[in-house]
């Protein structure tokens, strides 16, 4: 956790990835990377969106730290309060649900012993209910990361979970952390 | 017969690439419009194919782009709508992460009609892989000289770059997208000025869906009057279908507009009939937004006419007989569907999406809801029935954009054709078992 923006600091890659995106808008127009600079964040420190960090974000784009906190509360995307290493997002829309989306968060939440929106106690898995993620032709599925999981069953759940409940490899974020090296 | 343009190289090993997709013939519409044509021949192309917008409006796409403010000194934008979250819709994603030159390619083109020098597609941040992949290929096309500095040598110049959104159907309305591109809330802004006039950053914009860019180059290639034969009527082209629901071929279908919907909906080249021997019991044809059907009205006009895939035959009829193409969004029904728990999770989904700025659809889509829930709890009243009408009625046509209406058709759609159904619940409340769950899906308690 940090006491304030001056402990947040982004690794050289994400910097300098934010710099080039910066420049991707005319000048005095910098606030439009606030979207893109709210995902890398997220994916550089522990997928969610604490104030230190949305004020750095405020004090890169040179915008007032308000101006953040009320585009990251607006979006579904961004995450502000600590989630698991992994975050599961499965669909709970129409197309999906007519394919048993519903059936899904429920072994979903008996599997992990959590409610929709919590966190297992180990701190590995999220699980948290989206709208339609356009694949409604896969349907049931669900998101984890960049990877979208398809035609959901019991046991094909049951994989993924295997695959994730060993990662090591830090939070599992939308924005990849291979992409943000350069 | 069916002509396939977009798709038509869609299974060529490699066509994510550019080097296959040039084997196919990419990029030559771009070299045809950029050397040999002046920009207002190619918007005269657009205008001539009867192309229409196919983000979910169908409104003419050359006309949009003629309506375009051409003041002295101020920059103008192409924007193009890739957010496609409307439920039942998954036709920009397909194309986007299989042939993603095949924007690339219309954005450069359509931005050289418009006199763009920028030009941005917003994607939603959800699909970010799609970004990553979109992202590859626009640096393969600055490579082969087809973006930057003084493209092929003709003095155009234009930069094309990627923006994640970050989750947010309302989005997807054209000024909430550009709010959202402009790094603020995605709060639609009232209308007039059009973006035409004044969009993004405050400059004449053009917000055009995936599939209406990415079908641009055909029209260039072939002519716009050689497009304008395909189809029929004023639904000239191909559309991309995504069906889905309870079919046996669910995925994107790109059909020649005018296919009949019985034979999209049972032949073996599209749909494939209904799933387990079913019988079809409803079929919302274009994105949850749009009107629901039942199943002998959505096969038959009410005329008695087979019903075609095209924006005239599917809104035959009108509001009281008739639904809309819409985004192309295919969900379909089977006999166990209950169309209230379907209209529920619908309703759900506007009153989570709303922006909140009208009252009529921020508290219309939360008290439909509420009603909605009392019928899944056994707790309705047939007055209940006659209350959701009258809420969707004083939503439809009263807010700043048109997710308000597009909350109050499914419910409108719903009660006119299933009424019936609601009624049922009423008097056998016995009949709907394990619906607390879907409380606890959204924290909500029941309401009695
Ligand atoms: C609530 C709402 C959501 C929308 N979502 C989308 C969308 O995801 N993709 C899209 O292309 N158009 C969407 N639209 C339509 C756009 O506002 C706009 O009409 C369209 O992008 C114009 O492009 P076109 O003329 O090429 O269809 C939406 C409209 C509304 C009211
Ligand atoms: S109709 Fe709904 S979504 Fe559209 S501006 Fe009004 S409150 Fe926002
Ligand atoms: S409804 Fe789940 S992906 Fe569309």
């Amino acid at each position: 956790m940090y006491k304030d923006k001056s402990e947040v600091v982004f690794s050289d890659d994400a910097s300098a990835l934010i710099q080039k995106i910066i420049r991707r808008y005319p000048d005095g127009r910098q606030k439009s990377a606030l979207l893109p600079l709210l995902h890398i964040a997220q994916a550089e420190f522990g997928g969610w969106l604490s104030a230190p960090v949305m004020d750095k974000v405020a004090e890169i784009l040179n915008i007032q730290p308000i101006e953040v906190y009320e585009v990251a509360s607006f979006y579904s995307m961004f995450n502000l309060k600590p989630v698991g290493r992994c975050v599961i997002e499965v669909c709970r829309t129409g197309p999906c649900w007519l394919l048993g989306a519903e059936d899904i968060v429920k072994y979903l939440e008996k599997k992990l012993n959590i409610k929709e929106g919590q966190t297992t106690a180990d701190g590995v898995f999220t699980l948290k209910t989206v709208e339609c993620l356009a694949s409604c032709g896969t349907a049931p599925m669900m998101q984890i990361g960049q990877t979208y999981h398809e035609h959901l069953t019991c046991e094909k759940v049951d994989e993924v979970i295997d695959h994730y409940k060993n990662n090591t490899e830090g939070t599992i974020s939308h924005w990849s952390k291979d992409k943000i090296k350069a | 017969m069916s002509r396939q343009l977009l798709l038509e190289h869609i299974n060529t090993p490699g066509i994510r690439g550019i080097k296959a997709f040039r084997e196919k013939g990419g990029y030559s519409a771009l070299e045809k419009a950029l050397k040999t044509m002046k920009p207002d021949e190619v918007t005269e192309e657009v205008k001539k194919s009867g192309l229409r917008g196919r983000g979910g409006a169908g409104f003419p796409t050359g006309m949009k782009w003629s309506f375009l403010a051409k003041p002295e000194g101020v920059p103008r934008y192409l924007v193009c709508n890739a957010d496609e979250s409307e439920p039942g819709t998954f036709k920009d994603r397909y194309l986007m992460s299989h042939i993603p030159h095949s924007l690339v390619e219309g954005m450069i083109v359509s931005s050289y009609a418009l006199g763009a020098n920028t030009a941005y597609i917003y994607i939603r941040g959800e699909m970010l892989y799609v970004y990553h992949i979109l992202e590859e290929a626009i640096a393969e096309a600055y490579e082969a000289g087809f973006l930057g500095k003084n493209i092929l040598g003709t003095g155009y110049s234009l930069d094309l770059y990627v923006h994640p959104g970050g989750g947010a159907y309302i989005c997807g309305e054209e000024t909430a997208l550009l709010e959202s591109l402009e790094g603020k809330r995605g709060n639609p802004r009232i209308k007039p000025p059009f973006p035409a006039v004044k969009g993004l950053w405050q400059s004449p914009t053009v917000v055009n869906n995936v599939e209406t860019i990415a079908a641009v180059p055909h029209i260039i290639n072939m002519s716009g009057d050689e497009y304008a034969k395909i189809g029929i009527g004023k639904s000239t082209g191909t559309k991309l279908i995504s069906a889905c629901g309870h079919i046996n071929k669910p995925g994107v279908y790109e059909i020649e507009l005018g296919v009949p919907v019985e034979e999209f909906l049972y032949s073996d080249k599209y749909c494939g009939g209904i799933r387990n021997g079913k019988k079809l019991k409803a079929v919302v044809a274009g994105g949850s937004s749009v009107p629901i059907l039942p199943g002998e009205m959505i096969l038959k006009t009410p005329t008695g006419e087979p019903r075609l895939m095209s924006y005239e035959s599917l809104s035959e009829g009108g509001f009281a007989g008739g639904t809309m193409l819409g985004s192309g969004g295919f969900i379909v029904m089977d006999e166990d569907t209950s169309i209230v728990k379907n209209l529920w999770n619908f309703t759900r989904f506007y009153h989570h999406e709303s922006c909140g700025q009208c009252s009529p659809c921020r508290e219309g889509t939360g008290w439909m809801e509420k009603i909605l829930h009392k019928f899944m709890d056994g707790h309705a009243t047939l007055k209940d029935i006659d209350l959701l009408w009258d809420i969707q009625s004083k939503i439809e046509g009263k807010t700043i954009c048109p997710l308000g209406d597009a909350a109050a058709w499914p419910v409108a759609s719903a009660i006119r054709h299933f009424r019936s159904e609601f009624e049922d619940y009423v008097r056998n409340p016995e009949k709907i078992k394990d619906i607390k769950h879907y409380y606890r899906l959204n924290n909500l308690q029941p309401v009695s």
